[in-house]
C-alpha cells in the first residue's frame, strides 16, 4: 500500500515539475506547482513527518504559491502566452548542465546508501515513532527547536523581519510618500 | 523507501535546474528555485528517518529561508517590472558584463 502511495505521489510530482518547466503560462506553471508540493507533501506523510507535511500545504502550497499567483494577476502576466524558452547553445549547455547533475545525483544516491545508516535506520526510526507517541507529531519538532536550535529559531524570526522590511522597500513605487 | 525517494528528489532538482536554465520569465525561474528547494527537503525528510529528528528540524529552516527569498525576490521582480515592463530576463541586463 505504501509503495503504491509512493509511485502515485512521484508520478504526480514529477510530472507537476515537468509542467512547471514546460507549461506556457505562467499560471499553469503555478498550478502545476502547486501539485507538486501536495505531492511531496504526501510523500511527507509517507515517511512519518505529519508536522512538515501540514506545513508543506499551508506555508508553501497555500501562501508562498498564493504570493506568486498574487505577483502575477498584479503584473498582469497571465495573457503573456509566447513561449518564453531560450534555444540554440542555450539548450545544448542545459542538457550538459543537467546531464552532468544528473549524473553526479545518481551516483550518489543510487548506489549503496551505508550498511551503517540502513543498520542504525531502524533504530532511529524506532526513537522518531517513540517520541511522537510520547510528545506529539508538533512536541517532536517543537522540542529540539526551543531548547537546541533556539539560537537559530531566533535568528530566522530576525530574517523574516528582515525580509519583510526589504520587501516592502522594494515594491514601494519610487518617490511615493515619505522616506 | 530510501533510495526511491533519493531519486526522485535528484529528478525534481534536476527538472529544476532545467527550468532555471532554459526559461526566460523571471517568475519561472522562482519557481523552478523552489522546486529545487523542495527537492532538497525531500532529501532530508527521507534521510530523517534514518539519522534523528535534526533532518526535520532543517527542512522547516528551509521553508523559512524559502518564504524570505520568495518574498524579497517577488519584490524585486516588482521593482523591475515597473521599470522595464517586462520580467524577461534577456530585458534587463544592465549587470550582466
Amino acid at each position: 500500500m505504501t509503495d503504491i502511495l509512493f509511485i502515485l505521489f512521484a508520478v504526480v510530482a514529477v510530472g507537476g515539475a515537468i509542467g512547471v518547466v514546460i507549461g506556457r503560462s505562467p499560471v499553469a506553471s503555478l498550478l502545476f506547482m502547486v501539485a507538486t508540493l501536495a505531492s511531496v507533501a504526501g510523500i511527507y506523510v509517507l515517511f512519518e513527518a505529519h508536522f512538515l507535511a501540514a506545513i508543506q500545504v499551508l506555508v508553501y502550497a497555500g501562501a508562498i504559491m498564493v504570493l506568486f499567483l498574487f505577483v502575477i494577476m498584479l503584473l498582469n502576466l497571465g495573457h503573456d502566452y509566447r513561449a518564453d524558452f531560450r534555444y540554440g547553445s542555450w539548450s545544448l549547455l542545459s542538457l550538459v548542465v543537467v546531464g552532468l547533475t544528473a549524473g553526479v545525483l545518481m551516483q550518489g544516491f543510487s548506489g549503496d546508501v551505508g550498511a551503517d545508516l540502513l543498520e542504525n535506520g531502524a533504530a532511529a526510526a524506532a526513537a522518531i515513532d517513540a517520541a511522537v507517541v510520547e510528545k506529539g507529531a508538533v512536541g517532536v519538532i517543537a522540542d529540539p527547536l526551543f531548547t537546541d536550535y533556539v539560537v537559530a529559531f531566533e535568528l530566522m524570526g530576525l530574517l523574516l523581519l528582515v525580509a519583510i522590511v526589504a520587501a516592502v522597500v522594494l515594491a514601494k513605487p519610487r518617490g511615493s510618500g515619505e522616506g | 523507501m530510501l533510495t526511491p525517494a533519493l531519486l526522485l528528489s535528484a529528478a525534481l532538482f534536476v527538472i529544476g535546474t532545467l527550468g532555471v536554465i532554459v526559461r526566460r520569465n523571471a517568475i519561472i525561474i522562482f519557481l523552478c528555485i523552489e522546486l529545487q528547494l523542495n527537492a532538497v527537503n525531500l532529501a532530508f525528510v527521507a534521510l530523517s528517518r534514518y539519522t534523528g529528528i535534526e533532518g526535520q528540524l532543517y527542512v522547516f529552516f528551509v521553508m523559512t529561508v524559502a518564504a524570505a527569498e520568495a518574498a524579497v525576490g517577488l519584490a524585486i521582480i516588482i521593482s523591475i517590472f515597473r521599470h522595464y515592463e517586462t520580467v524577461n530576463v534577456n530585458k534587463f541586463n544592465v549587470l550582466k558584463w
